[in-house]
């Protein structure tokens, strides 16, 4: 097996079983109040991470362009109550002009 | 399961697709690092966790070993155990469907998920179903699309797709920021990932913040 087979096979294996890890917690461990309300919060905080590392950094490098632009049309969609679909088309038409000016 | 719930279809077919395009980005990807096609479309098949698969075949393609490709792709599959920790308790599944909802756990069929807390446990979990089987047919088919050399989508900086993504999560979390309490922990998580981003290795940043939402959660809040 050579090394990017090791790679591919390694991956899925560690990949599925941190998924699996999450799902085989007993739930008695997350029924308590503190557990419920913080459980709640993790999605919250990592998804809020992950839009801003996806629009603010490159590589592990800061790079401001327009993916910043797109996402910031994108909250101004939001809070304009905009439907869905149309909040994430409003932030690739913006993205993708200043891209190809 | 027994209603649909229109706009949570309609919410996990948009994140799906606008998700699945990059696929073709990764396939694409792969293929450039030296996987075969083969190789490119199992790791869409079975690692299926886009984060992860760009990890994989970025640092192996740049001539990284096995080992740390695996190490890099693993710590940013961890936030995806983490999303099992608040989805096991909904889903209330076993066996083979447990099987199957873990493989289906990531970013997009979590951030669905609790996008409909608004609309109840039942709208919850169809979109937690729905956006986890889509991505995965989408996902995967994108990827064989770029594998087989669908050049002609190119860069997705030139179709928007690198600001429809984060749009999209962002999108997904909004419903959630109603309090001042949920919108200061969401700006403090991205503050904490954006400057840890050049400190600490990938996926790590990201991971760090579940950290704020235990501090936040601790306390009762007033």
């Amino acid at each position: 097996m050579n090394a990017l087979w090791i790679g591919v096979v390694g991956t899925s294996a560690i990949a599925f079983t941190l998924k699996y890890l999450g799902h085989s917690i007993p739930e008695k461990y997350l029924t308590n109040p503190r557990m419920l309300r913080i459980n709640t919060l993790i999605p919250i905080a990592l998804l809020s991470a992950l839009v801003g590392v996806q629009t603010i950094t490159e590589k592990g490098k800061w790079v401001i362009d327009q993916r910043l632009a797109g996402v910031a049309v994108a909250l101004i969609a939001l809070s304009l109550k905009a439907p869905y679909f149309a909040v994430v088309i409003s932030a690739a038409i913006t993205s993708a002009a200043l891209y190809r000016l | 399961m027994s209603k649909v719930f229109r706009a949570t279809a309609t919410q996990s077919l948009s994140v799906s697709f606008t998700v699945g395009l990059y696929g073709t980005a990764f396939g694409a990807a792969s293929i450039a690092a030296g996987f075969s096609i083969l190789q490119t479309c199992l790791l869409s098949l079975l690692t299926f966790s886009g984060a992860s698969q760009f990890a994989i075949v970025g640092v192996m393609g740049a001539g990284g070993s096995a080992i740390s490709g695996i190490a890099t792709a693993s710590l940013l599959g961890i936030r995806n155990g983490l999303y099992g920790l608040r989805m096991a308790p909904l889903l209330k599944v076993r066996g083979v469907k447990r099987v199957i909802a873990a493989q289906v756990t990531i970013d997009e069929s979590t951030g669905v998920a609790i996008g409909q807390e608004d609309l109840g446990i039942d709208a919850m979990k169809q979109g937690f179903w729905l956006t986890g089987f889509g991505v995965y047919i989408f996902w995967n088919f994108f990827t064989l699309l770029g594998a087989l050399g669908a050049q002609a989508m190119g860069n997705p900086s030139a179709w928007g797709l690198d600001a429809a993504v984060p749009a999209a999560f962002l999108g997904l979390v909004w419903p959630r920021l109603t309090g001042r309490y949920e919108r200061t922990l969401a700006a403090s998580a991205v503050i904490l990932a954006i400057i840890l981003s050049p400190i600490i290795s990938a996926g790590l940043p990201i991971i760090a913040t579940a950290l704020l939402a235990v501090a936040f959660g601790w306390k009762v809040r007033s």
